[in-house]
């Protein structure tokens, strides 16, 4: 259950970026989530409500950007979908992979006032 | 919680005390709970009660800002420190991670025992709740320091900061983390370990490399462990090896048995190959 600490890491990016870009209020998060970033999303949402109340993004929207998972095929030499980190390349079924897109965790932008 | 790097602040205590925060946390009121009983001694480490947090929200338009922040950005900040306090140090630091029962503790007890006349090795122990594995590895004479993680599922680099300043670290030492037991949370907190180092007894299923895969991604070694009982049981070592390579091709593989004794040569070596040059 680490998204929990993952939305406190998010609380503590929103407190910081409020003292230093003079907002009080958060209206909007957009999050940019990677397919292989090991988070659960219903379970992030669920943390982001909780870790919120009482605090400047309480009732803040949360917006998920999710990337899709991308990896460098060492023997197609080329970039192909993966959606978990055991997939096998689409095409040549190979497992040498290199994930290239897909762990992100990032905190986009912010809808404040 | 710790908002500074998402670790378990609210529950975390190393060696019966709540982390004291000499860096700023918290622009608002925070106050650490510091009532708890102190049973544990001075090597044992937990963190405070999780305070409320208190914002007075303002009036203001609204606007959109752009801030591309890595959200395990402070964790990955606080790790990048461990890793060059390591370095500076020349403290080979090895992050043990496994599900529950996988033999850890044994491993690291025969370990510390073959390796103590040799190197000088301290241990920092993660557990959600007790300081038992703290006291087993004491037990064979070398520094170890609990962490209680409480409710959190993880130690992170935070934490092990904190253990580290207590733990006092000879020049040109080993340093084994033993991470909670969990397969899932741990993966994605780097400690400012040299390796993760994924241990997987024979007792559980060959496909946990695949069930588990951002562990087995994120570890350099894999250590098959409780080798003397595969004659009794049905797991296929290839297969495993073959799972473990399916999420991490470039990933290494021991066999062995803390209990017996056999293939620990191989792991010695393997920690040998990597102890900072002096």
């Amino acid at each position: 259950m680490h998204e929990m600490s993952i939305c406190e890491g998010i609380l503590q990016v929103l407190e910081e970026q409020a003292k230093e870009q003079s907002f009080d209020r958060i209206k909007t998060v957009w999050l940019e989530i990677g397919q292989l970033a090991g988070v659960e999303l219903e379970a992030l949402r669920f943390g982001f409500d909780v870790v919120t109340r009482n605090s400047l993004a309480e009732h803040a929207k949360l917006e998920i950007i999710e990337l899709p998972g991308q990896a460098w095929c060492l023997q197609c030499a080329k970039t192909v979908s993966v959606s978990q980190r055991f997939d096998a390349c689409p095409d040549c079924g190979g497992y040498q992979l290199q994930v290239t897109q897909g762990d992100e965790l990032r905190i986009k932008e912010l809808e404040v006032e | 919680m710790c908002t500074v790097c998402g670790c378990g602040e609210g529950e975390t205590r190393i060696e019966g005390e709540a982390v004291d925060h000499h860096h700023e946390h918290h622009h608002h009121g925070h106050h650490h709970d510091h009532s708890h009983s102190h049973e544990h001694g001075p090597d044992h480490h937990h963190y405070g009660q999780g305070p409320a947090h208190a914002h007075a929200p303002g009036m203001s338009q609204g606007r959109m800002v752009q801030i591309e922040q890595d959200i395990l950005g402070k964790n990955n900040q606080y790790a990048a420190h461990n890793r060059g306090f390591f370095k500076g140090k020349g403290v080979l630091a090895l992050n043990l991670v496994s599900s529950p029962g996988s033999g850890k503790t044994s491993l690291l007890t025969r370990s510390i025992e073959d390796l103590k006349s040799n190197h000088e090795v301290s241990v920092i122990e993660g557990d959600q709740q007790t300081a038992n594995d703290a006291d087993r590895i004491r037990e064979t004479g070398v520094k170890a320091i609990q962490i209680n993680t409480g409710k959190g599922c993880h130690l992170d680099a935070h934490m092990v900061g904190h253990a580290v300043e207590s733990l006092d670290l000879p020049a040109n030492s080993l340093l084994f983390i033993e991470n909670v037991g969990n397969l899932v949370c741990p993966a994605a907190f780097d400690l400012g370990e040299a390796h993760k180092v994924a241990i997987l007894s024979v007792t559980e299923g060959e496909d946990k490399p695949l069930k588990y895969p951002d562990m087995f991604h994120a570890s350099d070694l894999m250590i098959l462990n409780k080798t003397d009982l595969l004659p009794y049981l049905d797991f296929d070592v290839e297969k495993c090896i073959e799972y473990a390579r399916r999420v991490n091709p470039n990933i290494e593989v021991l066999q062995l048995s803390a209990k017996s004794g056999e293939g620990m040569d191989t792991w010695y070596r393997w920690i040998e190959s990597r102890m900072p040059a002096k």
